[in-house]
């Protein structure tokens, strides 16, 4: 019981602290905007993808790099509170590491959740065709997404001793798992190079992706996998991250 | 009656170095129990393993019936700690600080609101509350987290160099507080510092360690009535020969350098001093100023260690140090 208050106070701890940084939040409808706008106008005219527009086809796929570049930005928490003392307090509480691995991630994910829901209020304002009933079916998959992807930035933040090293990590992370998951182009089919296919099997937000635009697009995507084989490996994926989190918490002093 | 904290033979090793060697102290319950020395004495070691925030490399501690090492889950819930380095969240408020606090150690509910608004009361810090922390001063700051401590009702309250970087004012108010704190919580205090002053205006009993070990434990009276006799500070010209001089025909054998100052721990000032003023006289040695004075704590190390723990302490500028060491890894 008294872990559940603990995990309660930890999640919401990084929701107040990611609403009241209102800079970040306005921010960051920024730059999905400009890819779904200026990206799409200028690349979309170029790439041709059979049965869907090339707006269409990003949107998914902006919506799961909101996810990851969030994900990733989340871990920052981690460094700011062993750089200003506050994880001392939580570290030496009697609270399990689980626990607070859990509390941290789950406050980071709500918060890239929100981000990933101002995506989809904007392919609503530029008349990205879908029913409401597909953002229900699409808020499972992005939280899927999400939690494999919070705990790898909490992972490695908590391996990371200052705040420049891990923007430097993060970019190098960020990028190959954003342009080898098929957000921005189809991983697939003739010509398409085979390391980049075979790169592409190894990335969790491949199969996020993928899943995503069989929510949101339905019939007329054709998807790499089927659907019930994206959420299996997304759920491994994260129970993996969850296990290999709690351990890199566990040995944080 | 047991003790509130009882180390056993606790040691911590990096490699060959022993940052704190075989100690077994005993702290009883309902004392301020002060641990005193330089910067490296082992001090901060010491207290991070009874908080079972460090494993000993051998030898445990029991704290409030608990073992630090098989036990450290009851340990840490019957505990409360004051780190030497900030431990808040600045963006949020000092209420919002004190509620994940009560959360994170399992304060009931329906107690919470009434157990914050007395802490809050107790540091008076009510008109604060719902303010961000960034707004705080370091004063302030160090309250809330003074009151943080005790908010889960802990039997034992470590106190890690509570007042490192703060000014004398906030000092004192500090002071005052985790006395009034310690009577109306009838809690055991282990502090650390490297003040003397400190040391002796708050505790019941000290520990002076240097290297790692405990090196005389007694009350800051006895502590100082050990030394027998009056401290000379003299400043001279020649503070070398001077001391050279005394040692070789008035046999004052304790005798220190520092800064230029000579010291002198002699039986009685007032007949020593004129004697020293005789001699270097005919030496040709101009004093400038002699001072006698009554042996504080810092003499009392000096005695025990040989060495002044302002040397260690004196050279470093406290505050910068303190935000360096604000990492942890």
């Amino acid at each position: 019981m008294s872990e559940l208050h603990a995990l309660y106070t930890l999640w919401l701890r990084e929701i107040k602290r990611f609403l009241r940084d209102r800079v970040r939040v306005v921010v960051s409808f920024i730059q999905p905007l400009l890819w779904l706008v200026v990206f799409a106008a200028g690349f979309g005219a170029r790439l041709v993808i059979p049965g869907i527009d090339y707006q269409q086809y990003l949107f998914p796929g902006i919506i799961g790099q909101t996810l990851l570049f969030t994900a990733m930005f989340m871990g920052i928490s981690v460094i700011w509170d062993k750089e200003f003392g506050f994880m001392k307090e939580v570290l030496v509480s009697p609270v399990s590491r689980f626990t607070i691995f859990i509390g941290k991630m789950l406050g980071d994910s709500t918060a890239a959740l929100i981000q990933g829901l101002i995506v989809f209020a904007f392919g609503f304002i530029l008349g990205i065709p879908f029913n409401p009933l597909t953002l229900i079916a699409a808020l499972p998959v992005m939280l899927l997404i999400t939690i494999g992807l919070v705990s790898v930035g909490l992972i490695i933040a908590s391996f990371m001793g200052s705040l420049e090293n891990f923007g430097a990590v993060q970019t190098f992370i960020n990028l190959p798992i954003f342009f080898l998951s098929g957000s921005l182009f189809p991983i697939s089919g003739v010509g398409t190079p085979e390391w980049l296919q075979i790169a592409a099997r190894f990335n969790p937000l491949t199969y996020g992706v993928d899943a995503l635009r069989t929510v949101i697009l339905g019939s007329v995507w054709v998807p790499l996998n089927p659907l019930y084989i994206n959420i299996g490996v997304l759920c491994l994926f994260d129970v993996a991250m969850i296990g290999v989190g709690t351990w890199a918490f566990s040995r944080m002093k | 009656m047991p003790p509130a904290i009882e180390a056993l033979r606790l040691t911590k090793a990096y490699g060959s170095f022993k940052a704190v060697d075989s100690l077994d102290i005993t702290v009883e319950k309902g004392e301020i129990f002060g641990l005193l020395g330089p910067n490296g004495a082992g001090k901060t070691t010491t207290v991070s393993m009874l908080c079972t925030i460090l494993k000993p490399t051998s030898g445990t501690a029991i704290v409030n019936g608990f073992d630090i090492v098989r036990q450290a889950n009851q340990v840490r819930k019957s505990i409360g700690i004051v780190f030497q380095d900030p431990s808040i969240d600045d963006r949020l408020t000092g209420r919002e600080n004190l509620s994940m606090h009560a959360n994170l150690y399992g304060v009931p509910v329906s107690e919470q609101r009434d157990r914050i608004a007395r802490i809050l009361k107790l540091v008076e810090l009510e008109d604060r509350a719902d303010d961000m922390l960034r707004t705080y001063s370091g004063g302030m700051r160090r309250r809330l987290e003074l009151g943080r401590g005790l908010l889960h009702y802990p039997t034992v309250l470590f106190l890690d160099e509570p007042t490192v970087g703060l000014d004398p004012q906030t000092r004192d108010h500090i002071w005052k507080y985790i006395k009034e704190l310690k009577e109306a919580h009838d809690i055991t205090v282990v502090l650390t510092t490297h003040y003397m002053d400190e040391a002796d205006r708050l505790s019941d009993r000290i520990a002076i360690m240097d290297h790692g070990k405990v090196v005389v434990l007694d009350t800051p009276a006895t502590l100082k009535g050990t030394l027998e006799g009056d401290v000379i500070t003299v400043q001279a010209n020649n503070p070398e020969a001077l001391s050279e001089l005394v040692t070789k025909w008035l046999d004052f054998s304790k005798t220190r350098l520092y800064d230029g100052v000579l010291e002198i721990t002699v039986p009685n000032g007032k007949t020593a001093m004129p004697r020293i003023m005789e001699i270097a006289t005919h030496n040709n040695i101009y004093i400038e100023s002699i001072l006698s004075r009554e042996p504080d704590l810092e003499d009392v190390f000096l005695h025990y260690t040989g060495r002044s723990i302002r040397e260690d302490s004196t050279k470093e500028l406290h505050g910068l140090a303190a935000i360096h060491r604000r990492a942890i890894r």
